[in-house]
């Protein structure tokens, strides 16, 4: 292998304040400023069932060194949330009409709920959300996975060992229907203790996610070995695939 | 009483091939949408009712031997999981109503029981 990889700090899992949950503080200059200075070169953003911020991100983040990957945390029928990872926004867009189609019409109340904001690269506000977005769309985890496969994402169940919207907690343990060979891991979890604590994670490819709703859980707990931070590269290295391959710095 | 009478009773929609349902008397029942509480908490043969169609219900019914698993509110399981538990002799109902009323009518019918005591 010629090519040289060298490990890149990932943070998978990102919020902003489009997501009802997120602190304020979520705004594209600043996600952007507090990742570059912990070092972390690849984050995600994920908001729940959403996807109108990231661009917003990603032009925030345009001229420096962090690479913004397009991605939603989905809220599927089973109450069990899932990172769906794409190539391009145009990408998260269309799976983001799936959902929004299978999104019950029920309207936020922020003063319960918190607020939800789309803002533009600076972090000013451009409208809010009115349809509340943490729900469950009633799109089942393996329609949901099906949608993603067919758009070339990444489908990772989420913090699976929480016990609020994790899947262990609500499906009590890996569907089998569908192949998910990344599983993700909350902050709570030590790596090396996932396995012993769910057995069925053994043999699966492990991510930890900071699940950012503030700056300060912006944790890159992934080094990534790569050619580039591209999400082609980061599906390669998940499928332990050309050598490429990514670790939990715990 | 007897899985017949309550499905009887509750007009419940069988998903799955029908059985000898008259010969089988369910121990108790159980409610919960959290497929790891029931795991841990629903008696053996008992009836489960519940709102979560995924396909993973049908390994806990077969895990804890159950009676009938009785999906709420008209949620729909797919067909593999139908296919599945036609396998496995797993009963699956559906209704339209939830589980709340389910409950209080099985109550009703006489469907008591001596829960395990959950920590």
């Amino acid at each position: 292998m010629s090519e040289s990889l060298r490990p890149f700090r990932a943070e998978l899992h990102v919020h902003t304040v489009l997501s009802p949950c997120a602190e304020v503080e979520m705004i594209p200059p600043l996600i952007v400023e507090e990742a570059l200075a912990r070092g972390i070169e690849i984050i995600a953003i994920t908001d729940h069932n959403a996807t109108a911020n990231i661009e917003a991100v990603q032009k925030a983040a345009a001229r420096t060194n962090l690479v913004v990957l397009a991605g939603m945390e989905l809220q599927s029928i089973e109450e069990v949330h899932s990172l769906c990872l794409f190539e391009s926004v145009e990408l998260a867009k269309e799976f983001q009409g799936y959902v929004s189609r299978a999104l019950p019409q029920i309207k936020n109340q922020p003063e319960h709920f918190g607020e939800q904001f789309v803002v533009d690269e600076t972090g000013e506000f451009i409208r809010r959300e009115d349809q509340l977005l943490l729900v469950s769309a009633s799109l089942a985890l393996n329609q949901a996975w099906k949608l993603v496969d067919e758009l070339g994402g990444l489908f990772i169940p989420a913090h699976v060992n929480r016990k609020a919207f994790g899947l262990f907690e609500n499906l009590g343990f890996l569907p089998l229907d569908i192949p998910l060979p990344t599983v993700e891991i909350s902050r709570h979890l030590n790596s090396r203790d996932a396995v012993t604590q769910f057995p069925q994670l053994a043999g699966r490819q492990l991510v930890k996610g900071g699940d950012a709703h503030r700056l300060e859980e912006l944790a890159g707990f992934n080094e990534f070995y790569l050619a580039a931070p591209t999400f082609a590269e980061i599906k390669k290295a998940i499928s332990r695939n050309e050598e490429r391959s990514v670790k939990i710095i715990d | 009483m007897n899985l017949q009478e309550i499905v009887d009773s509750l007009h419940l929609m069988p998903l799955t091939a029908p059985q000898e349902f008259a010969g089988i008397t369910p121990s108790c029942g159980y409610a919960s949408d959290l497929l790891s509480c029931v795991m841990a908490g629903a008696a053996h043969q008992s009836v489960w009712v519940t709102l979560q169609a995924h396909i993973n219900i049908v390994a806990v019914a077969t895990l804890l031997d159950l009676s009938a698993i009785i999906i709420t509110e008209g949620a729909q399981p797919d067909t593999a999981t139908i296919a599945k538990a036609n396998e496995e002799g797993i009963n699956l109902f559906s209704t339209s109503e939830p589980t709340f009323s389910v409950v209080g009518k099985l109550w009703q019918l006489g469907l008591h029981c001596q829960q395990p005591q959950i920590k």
